[in-house]
Order: structure tokens, then C-alpha cells, then sequence
């Protein structure tokens, strides 16, 4: 029973990572940049949230939705779009400096102090009163009703995008501006409305993966995107940077190792354990697990 | 009628002057090439006519709209694409995908099955592969995926630029005669070249370009039996 809960929180987790690696894969494939300011908007949309929570809480998490992936447009136009066609090292520099204007916006609003956030108890009442602590237990089985509800939304989104990206006019847009820009401009493909589309479809799924972890009884802090924003980006760089399927992937290997490390005893280690693998990963295979080699066109 | 009219076209990549104020037209219905060696500008020409690398000066006028500041992919929804040099067909798209995204500026989508069994009855290697991931292709099969993408988007004019390059000689032939028959269908073609001969023979005009200046003109005939193109070009 340990052993199969601990798989179930893996894929939990695994699937939280994996939709903010998205957002940091989808990027770097569409606009050529590592958006290190995708992870504070997480804390953002948990922010707006709590903000949120007392008029309605399915009100809260569509606003955090909406609001965050305006906010990635409106940072993709204000800060990146002027330096496109500049040295990556000055647009990786900027994302920085995004990422900790966004942190401190936040201290000087919201304060120092992390808060405390009830959106479970808000969204179910009722089923926190038979099952203490939203647990579900089925004999010596428990799982958490956040974690059965992470693992859903985690299917529905992976399905969805590659669907979109698959099937639809826009998202073929994509893989063909991911490709070559000059190439999809020739088909009539407006980049920097794809480019646009791309950071609100990452935003929003950074939003989405906020509330997840709220659900779960997470904290809101200011720095609460760091680590899973770097843990993100790891999972997007081991399954293969630029690659969808290779940063689902990544998020689910990255979650499982977590949680078996927790497991096994390794508590203290599971960071330094999950970097070791994305070392081994890069020296193993540098374009990570499904990344492609491509070929550098001028 | 001039379908494209560039004039006084300048193109400086930092300080150094690409394409130093060339004119040409390109009239409804004809195909005119722009020979010259590597590096004389041909491609440069092409990139900068169609909005993928901008112009320092002059003017490009592409039937009646001025489109000399036009973002590319509003030029090719007026109706002006290119088959671009080394092909640049989507690796990861399948050649069904490919041939979608060739249609990607049409607003009306009804015609696209049509469109699309035209090009499959054209190439008919493209319709056996048709699900086949298109960076597996040939280098032939994939100048064919090029072409058939470049016309799902019906344009008025299509540029092709050496899409002769590195294929074998029977293949070349048979690039030349799909060209011939494009045209035929009443697409006006703006062609550049390395292979002066075969170009030349199937032009109604040509333009000789080196180092980013049009140093002669005239029908595809009258430049095939010059002197001058004869020696830089076509070998004696």
C-alpha cells in the first residue's frame, strides 16, 4: 500500500511540475528564450487567489487563470518583445530581472509573511466534514481528495495540449514557428501572435498549477514559485527542452524520484538527488530524453 | 502590367551594402530569373522582397499594394509566396501537415481538398507519403513537398530560389518542367537560380546580378547567347 501511494503522489507531483515545465518548454521552443520569470507566476496566480477567495472560490482560480495569462502576454510585450533578435544572455538577464521585480511587487503588496490559504476547505465543506483532512481512506489505502483532483486536471491539460497542438490550425502554427520562424512566415503565419498565444497558454497553465498546489495546502510566500519553477525547469531540460511530450515526461520522472527518495528515507536529498539526475541526464544525452537535435539554420 | 516592381532596392547587413539599389519587374504571367554567382545577393534579393529581412531603401510594389514596409506573412496573405532556398519544409510536420500549413492564409477552406488532390495528381511520390513524417523524405521528394506547399496558398506570384540545388540531373529536369507547368496554370514566377542554362531556357526575361548590382537584362534567349553570360555562366 505504501509502495502504491507513494507512486500515486509521484504522478500527483510529477504532473504539477510537469505543467509548469510546459510552460518553460512551449517558450523556449516558440521564442528561443528560458523565461526564468514563469515561476513567480505561479505565485502570482496564488496571490490573486487569495485575493479572490473570499467572493467565491471557483471565481478565485478562473480569475488567477485569466489574470496570469494576461500578465505573460503583458510581460512578453513589455519586457522581451523589444529584445528579440538581441544576445540571449541580455533576454535571460531581463527574464531574471522580471522574476524578481514580480517577487518584490508581491512583498511590498501582500507583505513579508507567508499566509495561510483555506481554498480546500472554501471548495469542499461538506466533504471535509465526513473525511478528516480531505482524506479518503479504502482499507490500509488513503489518497488525498487534492491529490485524485491534481491527477485528473494533470490528464485533462496533457490531453488537451497535445490535442490543440495536434489537431488544431494554431497549434500546427506552433510546431512550424518552433521550427522556423522564416519558413512559417512564408505560410503566412503572424509570429508574435503565436508567440503571444504561447506565453498565455504557459501563464495560464503556471495559474492552474498554483491552484493545485494550493489545493494541497500549500502556503503563499513570495518565493513560493522558486524551487518548483527551477524544479520545472530541470523536468523540462531532462525530458528534452523544446519537446511537449519531453516535458510531461520529465515532470512525471522528476515527481517519482521525489517521492520515492521521501520513501527510501533520502528526505534531506531529494533536491540534490533530482539535479543529479538532470547531470546524468546531460551527460548521458545533452539534448535530454525526447529532444531532438536540430539543426541550427541562418 | 507589372505584377512586382521593385525599384532602388538597398539591402546592408551592418555596414555592408548587400544589394546596392537594384531595379527589376517581374509582369503578370511570365517567369523571370535572377542569375548570378554565390553571394552576388540573389537570395537576399528574394528574402528582402518578400518582408523576411528588411530594406535600407527603395520601394516594392506587388499588384498595386505598396509593400515595402509589410510585415512577411501579411505579403503572402496579398497573394506573393516563396519556395525558399534549401527548402525549409517542416521536418516534424508529416507532408499532409505541411501541405495544411501551405494553405494556412486561405480564409476559405472549402477548397482545400481540391487543392489538395491537385497537388497529390502533380506529385504523386507526395500522395505515397502522404503520413510520413517529411524530414524522412529525399531531398527531391522534399523540393516537390516545397512546391506543392508553397501553391496550397494559391498565390498570384511565387518566387522559388535554387530549387534545382543539390538534386540530381533527372530531378532537375523535372523541377524545371513542374515550374513550367505552374506557370502554365497562370502563377507568374520570380525564379533564382545558379543553374543559368536550364533557367534561362525556360524565362521570359532574366536579370544578372553580381555583387548586388544588375550588370544586364533581356529575354531569356538574348541572355543565353551572350557573350557575357556564356563565360561566367554557362561554362563557354
Amino acid at each position: 500500500m505504501k509502495f502504491l501511494e507513494t507512486l500515486i503522489n509521484g504522478f500527483s507531483i510529477g504532473g504539477i511540475y510537469a505543467m509548469i515545465a510546459l510552460g518553460y518548454t512551449m517558450v523556449y521552443g516558440i521564442a528561443k528564450m528560458l523565461n526564468f520569470a514563469h515561476g513567480d507566476i505561479i505565485m502570482v496566480g496564488a496571490y490573486v487567489i487569495i485575493l479572490f477567495l473570499p467572493i467565491n472560490p471557483v471565481v478565485a482560480i478562473i480569475a488567477a487563470v485569466v489574470l496570469c495569462a494576461l500578465l505573460g502576454i503583458s510581460i512578453e510585450k513589455i519586457a522581451y518583445k523589444p529584445l528579440r533578435g538581441a544576445s540571449p544572455l541580455a533576454v535571460l538577464i531581463t527574464a531574471i530581472g522580471v522574476s524578481y521585480l514580480l517577487q518584490s511587487l508581491a512583498q511590498i503588496i501582500a507583505g513579508p509573511n507567508p499566509k495561510l490559504n483555506n481554498l480546500f476547505e472554501k471548495l469542499f465543506p461538506k466533504f471535509l466534514e465526513t473525511h478528516r483532512g480531505g482524506i479518503i481512506t479504502i482499507g490500509s489505502f488513503n489518497i488525498k481528495l487534492s491529490t485524485i483532483i491534481t491527477l485528473a486536471c494533470v490528464a485533462v491539460v496533457m490531453v488537451g495540449l497535445t490535442l490543440f497542438v495536434k489537431r488544431t490550425k494554431t497549434g500546427r502554427a506552433m510546431v512550424a514557428v518552433s521550427e522556423d520562424k522564416g519558413a512559417a512566415q512564408l505560410m503566412g503565419v503572424n509570429v508574435n501572435s503565436i508567440i503571444m498565444i504561447t506565453f498565455a497558454i504557459g501563464s495560464a497553465l503556471a495559474a492552474l498549477a498554483s491552484t493545485l498546489m494550493m489545493l494541497d495546502g500549500q502556503k503563499f510566500a513570495v518565493d513560493m514559485g522558486s524551487l518548483p519553477g527551477i524544479k520545472a525547469f530541470t523536468a523540462a531540460v531532462i525530458g528534452g527542452i523544446g519537446s511537449i511530450p519531453g516535458a510531461m515526461l520529465g515532470g512525471i520522472v522528476l515527481g517519482l524520484v521525489e517521492c520515492f527518495a521521501q520513501m527510501a528515507g533520502f528526505g534531506e536529498y531529494t533536491v540534490a538527488i533530482e539535479f543529479s539526475i538532470l547531470i546524468i541526464v546531460l551527460l548521458v544525452k545533452p539534448t535530454g530524453i525526447l529532444g531532438k537535435k536540430r539543426r541550427e539554420k541562418v | 502590367m507589372a505584377m512586382l516592381e521593385v525599384q532602388n532596392l538597398e539591402v546592408c547587413y551592418g555596414v555592408i551594402r548587400a544589394i546596392k539599389g537594384i531595379s527589376f519587374e517581374v509582369n503578370q504571367g511570365e517567369i523571370v530569373t535572377l542569375i548570378g554567382a554565390n553571394g552576388a545577393g540573389k537570395t537576399t534579393t528574394m528574402q528582402s522582397v518578400v518582408g523576411l529581412i528588411p530594406k535600407r531603401s527603395g520601394s516594392v510594389i506587388f499588384d498595386g499594394h505598396d509593400i515595402t514596409k509589410t510585415p512577411c506573412h501579411k505579403i503572402v496573405h496579398l497573394g506573393m509566396t516563396q519556395v525558399p532556398e534549401g527548402r525549409r519544409i517542416f521536418q516534424e510536420l508529416s507532408v499532409y501537415e505541411n501541405l495544411l500549413m501551405g494553405a494556412y492564409s486561405m480564409k476559405d477552406q472549402s477548397g482545400f481538398k481540391n487543392d489538395l488532390d491537385a497537388i497529390y495528381t502533380r506529385f504523386p511520390r507526395l500522395a505515397e507519403r502522404k503520413n510520413q513524417i517529411a524530414g524522412t523524405l529525399s531531398g527531391g521528394e522534399q523540393q516537390m513537398l516545397a512546391m506543392g506547399r508553397a501553391i496550397m496558398s494559391h498565390p498570384k506570384l511565387l518566387m522559388l530560389d535554387e530549387p534545382s540545388m543539390g538534386l540530381s540531373p533527372l530531378l532537375v529536369d523535372q523541377v524545371f518542367e513542374i515550374i513550367k507547368d505552374i506557370n502554365k496554370d497562370g502563377t507568374t514566377i520570380l525564379l533564382v537560380e545558379q543553374n543559368a542554362g536550364k533557367s534561362l531556357a525556360i524565362s521570359d526575361r532574366a536579370y544578372v546580378l553580381e555583387n548586388g548590382e544588375i550588370v544586364l537584362t533581356g529575354t531569356g534567349s538574348e541572355l543565353a547567347s551572350s557573350e557575357m553570360v556564356r563565360k561566367a555562366y554557362l561554362g563557354g
